[in-house]
């Protein structure tokens, strides 16, 4: 069977591809544009170490075939910051430890982003159920929590 | 391994063709929650993937007449984002927003979590007390079919070979109606249904004059409980009439024992989640 030419838009960059049919997108991410951000930590849509943002959604990439990406928008961890200019949801988790090991975070990070996009006063608890598709075994979860509700709150003060 | 193939139609038509031209290998990709799931656990492998995504009428939310006509593929994100259906069927959205994380929210349809034929599935109790209808199309044309009649069995679906369900309509309902989905989970996110219950009901003043009441997780496939709904028309849902819900409710029980609950367990629940979910229907029913 001959390979699948997709053409999408990945961090903003037209992207082509190939791939077979059962290729899951965090398939091609990884193995194929060496976009090795997105994790995958089980493969079946419970940890999120593998989010990305599929056209404004927030998407498992493992729970999505490559070639289903044809003509829609893909942003991974590697697009989220602008050149050295580290998205404010980076700096701040680096700011206050809310990382340890460090593989969920790309997944949180996007997830977090995500979050933040549509809903800029979250609430504690809009947080913690935003982010309850991304398990992580380090942090225990409470300064992950407290970093995104701290750039929330900043970036109110920077819209007033 | 054999590759399978992957194909986006545009229409229905082609879709129907295809899964009809497949020799029982094809399979509709909708979210992919499951599908991708099970094709990786080797319980899926099919030879022809068939993506509905690309299909507008699978993928559109529609009122008409008063009926909400929503894609068999539109993702639960979407659902929530629309507001429209939401102050009009609170029940069933919040069925729908309640399958996995934010992440499978992206993805996951009505549509799949109907034709997968989980037994806890939580957006088919609030589409069935619903009176939801599914239009369902296949080599020998459309047929709309009652929500309940899809499920066949754990995985199993009453599905001709070949056919795709195309959208579920909620029909319209008149003043004074309300709609509530409950479930049970062991945690707060992202686990499955011990026992979940979808209630639908009319209000006339303080009398229950219509009702839908179906259960899930607690047999083979959702249950439509009529004699839950008969125990409530005719009533001001006074304590005595919702204990006779509760225990019609009790009684259609055929549920499984596991490391979720126990037979005991989910048969007392479902009585009591049926109170519960008739209190918040019932308020919302006050308000419209
Ligand atoms: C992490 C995680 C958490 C989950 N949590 C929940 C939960 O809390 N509650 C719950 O109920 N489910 C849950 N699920 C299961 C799943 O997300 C839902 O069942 C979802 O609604 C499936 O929809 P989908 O669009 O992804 O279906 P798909 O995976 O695309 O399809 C599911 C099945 O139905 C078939 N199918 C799909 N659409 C059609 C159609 N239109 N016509 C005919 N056949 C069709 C497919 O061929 C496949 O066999 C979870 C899954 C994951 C991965
Ligand atoms: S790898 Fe995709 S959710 Fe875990
Ligand atoms: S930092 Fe190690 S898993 Fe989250």
């Amino acid at each position: 069977m001959s390979k699948i030419h997709v053409t999408t838009t990945v961090n903003g960059e037209p992207t082509e591809f190939l791939c077979n049919a059962t290729d899951t997108l965090l398939d091609v991410l990884r193995d194929e544009l060496r976009l090795t951000g997105a994790k995958e930590g089980c493969g079946s849509g419970d940890c999120g170490a593998c989010s990305v943002i599929v056209d404004d959604r927030l998407t498992c990439a493992c729970l999505m075939l490559g070639a289903e990406a044809e003509g829609r928008r893909v942003l991974t961890i590697e697009g989220m910051a602008h050149g050295d200019q580290l998205h404010p949801l980076q700096k701040k988790f680096i700011e206050m430890a809310a990382l340890q090991c460090g593989v969920c975070t790309p997944g949180v990070l996007i997830a977090a982003k995500a979050l933040l996009d549509r809903n800029p006063n979250p609430t504690e608890t809009e947080v913690r159920f935003g982010l309850a598709g991304n398990l992580c075994r380090c942090t225990g979860y409470d300064k992950i929590i407290r970093a995104v509700m701290d750039v929330a709150a900043d970036q109110r003060e920077t819209a007033r | 391994m054999m590759q399978a193939e992957y194909r986006a139609p545009t229409s229905v038509d082609e879709a129907v063709g295809l899964m009809a031209g497949s020799g029982g290998k094809g399979r509709v990709l909708a979210g992919g929650t499951d599908l991708l799931v099970q094709m990786r656990a080797g319980m899926q492998v099919p030879g022809l993937i068939v993506d509905v995504k690309r299909i507008a009428e699978m993928t559109s939310i529609v009122q008409q007449d008063g009926d909400w006509r929503i894609g068999a593929a539109v993702s639960g994100a979407e659902i929530h984002d629309h507001a429209g259906l939401r102050a009009a069927w609170p029940g069933v959205v919040e069925a729908i927003n309640l399958i996995g994380s934010k992440q499978v929210q992206g993805r996951a349809s009505a549509g799949g979590n109907l034709c997968n034929a989980s037994p806890a599935a939580d957006s088919v109790p609030a589409l069935v007390a619903a009176g939801a209808v599914a239009t369902v199309q296949g080599p020998n044309g459309r047929r709309a079919v009652p929500v309940e009649q899809i499920p066949a069995g754990p995985g199993r679906t009453s599905l001709a070979p070949g056919e795709i369900v195309v959208s579920l309509t909620l029909p319209a309902r008149p003043k004074g109606s309300g709609d509530a989905y409950l479930r049970l989970i062991p945690r707060t996110e992202m686990d499955i249904a011990v026992v979940g219950c979808g209630v639908n009901l009319t209000l006339s003043g303080h009398n229950c004059v219509a009702a839908r009441v179906a259960l899930g997780a607690v047999a083979p496939t959702v249950l439509l409980v009529e004699a839950a709904a008969k125990a409530l028309i005719g009533s001001t849902l006074d304590p005595a009439s919702l204990e006779a819900a509760a225990a019609a409710c009790r009684a259609a029980c055929k549920p499984i024992d596991d490391k979720r609950g126990t037979i005991v367990y989910r048969t007392k629940i479902a009585g009591v989640l049926l109170k519960r979910a008739v209190a918040i229907a019932a308020q919302r029913a006050g308000k419209h």
